[in-house]
This record gives C-alpha cells, structure tokens and sequence, in this order.
C-alpha cells in the first residue's frame, strides 16, 4: 500500500525522524505531495517544518524513515544538497537570502537552469534564451525596473520575490517556499499568494510553510499542520481550522 | 571559448593597469642596461632586483586575493605555496652548479656531500631539466592544493577554522624542511646559485630579464584573475562568499568551486616564487614561516580586497615602507607592520583602491542621480 502510494507522488515522505542531541525534531512525519499539488504547512513554532524541509534538501539526514522523489525512483537521503537541487527541488529560505553583492540580474542568472560544472562554468557566456529568460523572470516578479540594483539595495519584500525568481530560474519541479510573505505589508501578500498560485498554475508543484493564516486562506489548498514533529491534521482550510485538536494547539488549553 | 574569455577581462581597468605593468616591465631595464651609470636616470641593479621582488610579491598577492577577496576564503598558508615554487626552482639552480660547487661534486649539492650523501634523492631526478623545473613550480603547489583544499573543502571546514589548519600546514612544511634528511638543504636551504639556463645569476642583464619576466608573471596573474571574476564561476566565487549554502541549494558544489580557485591561486604562487629565488639567491624554511603568509594577508587588506588592482598597489606600497623602515628603524616594522593592520581594518575596511573607487563612484552619482531604469546590459557577446 504504502509503495502504491509513493508511485504516485512526487514527494513522499514516510515515518521521518529526526532528532538533535535527543530532541525529537520530527517524530515519524509522513507527507505526500502529488504531481502539480500546491500544498500549505501550518504549525506552532518547533513543529519541525524547517527541519521537514532540511530533510527534502540534503541538509540534515533523517535517523529514521523513507524520503521519496519522483514516483519513488529516488531516495534523496543519499544525495547532497547540490545534486538534490540538480534534481528540480528549489527551496527559498524564511530569512530572504539573495547574493547581496549582485546585481538583481546576476541573481537570476546565476541561479538559471545550467550545467554546474566549474569548468562549464568558467567558459559560459551568456545566450540570448537565458537573456529571455531572465527578462521573463524579472517581469515575472516585478524586479525588470530594478535589474541593475545590488540586491542588497532591495526592501524586503523585493529580496523576498527575487529569491522566488531564484526558485523560478531553477526551473524546478517542486518548489520549498519558507515563510514568503514575513514581513510583507498586506498588499504584497496578496499579490505573492497570486504568484505562487501563477507558478503553481504552470505545473510546478509547490509546498508552502507559513504563519499568516490570511495568506493560507487566499491561497485555497489542501492545509497540513504540523505539531511536535507529526501531523497534527490535513485538509483544507475550513476543515483544519475547525478541528478541535488544531485549535487545541494553536490557542492553548 | 577561451579567446572570449580572456577578452571580456580586459575592461578600461585592466587593460590601462595591464599596459602599465608591461611599460615598467621594458622600462626598468632599459634605464639599467642603457643609461650610463653617472646618468640621474640611470637605475641601479640592487633596484632592479629590490623592483623584481616586489612583482613577486605582487603575483603572490594577487594570488591569495583570488581566494580571499573573491571567495572568502581566508588562508593563511599561502606562503607554502610560494615557498614550493621556490624549492622546486632553487633545486633546479642547484643542479646548474655542477661542479663549481665548493666541493665539486659534478652530481650532488655540496650539502649532500657534507651529509655524506652518495647519491641523488630520487625526488631530485629531472630537475636539472628547466622545463621539468617549471612543471614543478606549478604542479607541486597546485596538488597540494588539490589535496588539501579538497579535504579541508569536501568537509566543509570554513572560516577561523579554515585559517588555523592552513596555518598549520605550512607550518608543518617549515618544521620539515628544516630536517636534514629531507633533502633540501636543512636550515639553510638552497642557495649559491651560479646561473639560469647558462646565464650568470649576478649579471645585469639576467637580473634585469628575471625583472621583465616577474612584471609579466604580475600581468598574467592579474589577466588571468580579471578573467576568472569576471565570468559566470566568478559570479558563483562572490556568491560562495556571500551566502555559502544558498549557493549549496541552487545546485552549485561549493567544494568544486573553491578547490577549482584554490588550486588556480596555489600555482600562481608558486610560479611567483620561483621568480623571486633566482633574484634574492637563496631559499630556506623561514619561507614557510606563518608571519610570511600573514604578511601577504596585510597587502591584500591594505590594497583592497576583492579589487583585482588592489593586491599590487598594497604588496608594494607595504614592502617599499618595509625596506625603508627596516632601514631607518629596524626594530619597529613589526610594529608598524601590526598598527597599519589595525589602522586599516578600522578606518579603510576597503583598503586603497577600494576607498578611492568608493569615492569616484559617489563623485559620479551626486552629480546626476540615478533616474528612471538604467541602460540595459550589453548583450552577450
């Protein structure tokens, strides 16, 4: 039953567990992510979605559990986090994280789908598809005027959407979202949550960790929530908010 | 693929610092060899050579601004590099001896000889072939960076920590190459040299060509530096420095990339240093000594990091104030040396070149604010 299932899915996570000089950050976490699904993750803080997410990228490896990619042709713990990435998993970290050196466009360009071999890319120039491309990322999230910019001159919710062209650029499959819209005023969450619903709607599946439960709602898919490293419940959003174990957590007892 | 690449080095910038260095290059020893001596234009040979090894510690400063200033990577070995290339051309020098040394010996150094030594260490073999020689210089540097770049990269050691092991590392070669049986000549090194590809070593005009060739080695390494940043690896090499992991989770190996950089850098190095043996006349282990690679440390810092041009000015601003200082008050350059550290760490975090590029830029921008979109960027050539 259980390989039926990761033959279907894009992500497959099964009975995870992690745990760091004896704290159980995940304790049997099991997730599926389906071809094309956008899905939100709620939860308290240290209900380990950051760490769910450093398990999918490489960056910690689970005690315990399977993590599937790809129908289940891929076990990703074995890999590192740059073959992971090679893979078509993007990730976008809570705390914007852009090269701040660069100019907005470098950005892009640095993170477009590429052979990444040092040599390869010590001789790569330019084409005019990725020069395209770029220009249609930048539009994509509304940074074209400010291409040349350092991307440390950027607020912060600029950096937060040129991190998601980042993501763009990568030309995943599945896109890691952490918390996109901390710190954003209510108009530029608005407008995130229409863009990744845009990505979303170009056949990328997309996995979103946030707080904001407005966000969650505008957004409009299935809701998992996270709790002490295991899922709490799963649903939509109506349904999450209405069971009584998920307020139990969220507004105490 | 390789044209373009060199070609998009060569900005406004580096070409008018490239054609400077290469008109010092003929200049210097044109007023050596061709001015008359009473001349007030005439240039002394001690100069030549003094000239000559501030280029080699140009190169070496340009090298460790490659991985410091453009990657971040913080060794303070750098030094061991230069000091291998060194070896490697000081054991070829020694092998030109022949029998001239004090005794004789058509085969072994004199200090074989003394050790009682009756034949070549193996590892001498070919050195008295100077194309061998040159391989040495640079491929010895170059696999010990390979090795432990690779490792120290592989397991991602960084930062302070990175900077102790490099440490460390040379100065273990130092403590090596002070043993006898090693067969480098010990506490002394290698020195006495008589000449280079049948050329007096003393000669005017071998010092004066020794100095063309460090200034171009001083080119080289600076094209070579410009066309590494300035392509895409470069973009990459900035953003490693910047934000390592996130590098990591767009799909670049970052231990690929600075072991690619460390090594490129170690063989430069290790080509300035067989430039600068054959003009000071000898090598020994006090070229391993940590406070050399610190050294190096304080003229990128001085000139400006991560300025291509920076590394230059600062190698030969600090050595020129520590062959005047030395000689007017010896036994205050360390503390000198220590205060312009600081001085320069608090108040020109960006050194030199940095500062003054700072300030154009601003004298550039009051005058015209930054209005409406800027210039699209050149297409791609």
């Amino acid at each position: 039953m259980a390989h039926e299932v990761a033959s279907q899915a894009l992500l497959y996570l099964d009975d995870v567990k992690v745990s760091f000089d004896g704290f159980k950050a995940l304790k049997g976490l099991s997730l599926v992510i389906e071809p094309g699904e956008m899905r939100a993750i709620i939860g308290p803080n240290g209900a380990g979605k950051t760490t769910m997410m450093d398990c999918i990228t490489g960056k910690t490896r689970p005690d315990e559990g399977e993590v599937l990619w790809d129908r289940g042709a891929v076990d990703l713990t074995t890999l590192d986090e740059a073959a992971i990435a090679e893979l078509g998993i993007g990730r976008k970290f809570q705390k914007p994280t852009v090269f701040e050196s660069h100019t907005v466009e470098d950005n892009i360009y640095l993170a477009l789908k590429a052979d990444r071999g040092p040599l390869a890319t010590l001789f790569h120039r330019l084409t005019g598809a990725e020069a395209a491309r770029i220009d249609e990322i930048l539009a994509t999230v509304k940074l074209a005027d400010r291409r040349l910019e350092l991307a440390k001159n950027l607020s912060h919710g600029q950096k937060q959407w040129l991190e998601i062209g980042m993501l763009l650029a990568q030309e995943p499959r599945l896109l890691l979202v952490d918390e996109p819209v901390a710190g954003m005023t209510d108009a530029e969450t608005m407008q995130t949550a229409a863009l990744l619903r845009e990505i979303n709607a170009s056949g990328k599946s997309v996995v979103v960790v946030e707080h904001d439960m407005a966000f969650v709602r505008e957004l409009g898919v299935k809701v998992t929530v996270l709790h002490e490293g295991g899922v709490l419940s799963e649903g939509s959003i109506d349904h999450v908010a209405n069971d009584p174990r998920v307020i139990e957590v969220y507004l105490g007892r | 693929m390789i044209t373009s690449f060199l070609l998009k080095a060569l900005d406004r910038r580096v070409s008018l610092a490239l054609l400077a260095i290469l008109a010092i290059a003929v200049l210097v020893p044109v007023l050596n060899l061709a001015v008359p001596e009473g001349s007030p234009f005439h240039v002394p040979t001690y100069l030549v050579t003094l000239f000559g090894k501030y280029a080699c510690y140009a190169a070496l400063a340009l090298a460790f601004d490659l991985v410091w200033g453009w990657c971040g990577i913080l060794s303070l070995g750098h030094g061991a590099f230069f000091a291998l290339g060194g070896y490697a051309m000081g054991m070829y020098l020694m092998r030109q001896i022949g029998t001239r040394g004090v005794y004789g010996n058509p085969i072994l150094p004199d200090f074989m000889v003394f050790l009682n030594w009756k034949e070549l260490p193996w590892y001498w073999t070919g050195f008295d072939h100077f194309p061998f020689a040159l391989l040495m210089v640079v491929l010895v540097p170059g696999l010990l960076a390979l090795v432990f770049g690779g490792l120290a990269f592989r397991s991602r050691v960084t930062g302070v920590y990175l900077s102790i092991i490099t440490q460390a590392m040379t100065y273990a070669l130092l403590l090596a190459f002070f043993r006898n049986d090693m067969g480098f000549g010990g506490n002394n090194g290698l020195t006495d040299f008589k000449d280079i590809l049948g050329f007096n070593i003393q000669a005017d005009g071998t010092r004066s060509v020794l100095f063309a060739l460090s200034c171009l080695t001083v080119a080289l390494a600076l094209w070579l530096s410009a066309a590494i940043v300035k392509s895409k690896l470069g973009l990459v090499l900035v953003a490693i420095r910047d934000a390592e992991s996130r590098t990591r989770f767009i799909g670049y190996r970052v231990a690929a990339y600075k072991t690619f950089v460390f090594v490129v850098s170690a063989m430069l190095a290790g080509l300035a240093g067989a430039l600068y043996v054959p003009q000071v006349g000898i090598i020994n282990p006090g070229e391993f000594s940590p406070a050399n690679s610190i050294e190096a440390v304080i003229w990128v810092a001085v000139g400006g990091r991560g300025t291509l041009i920076g590394p230059i000015v600062g190698a030969v601003a600090v050595n020129w104030g520590k062959t005047w200082f030395t000689a007017v008050l010896p036994s205050l350059w360390l503390f000198a040396l220590g205060a312009l550290f600081v001085l320069v760490t608090l108040f020109l975090p960006k050194g030199i070149v940095g500062t003054i590029a700072d300030w154009n830029a601003k004298r550039k921008a009051t005058p015209t604010p930054p209005a409406g979109p800027a210039p699209a960027p050149a297409p791609a050539e």
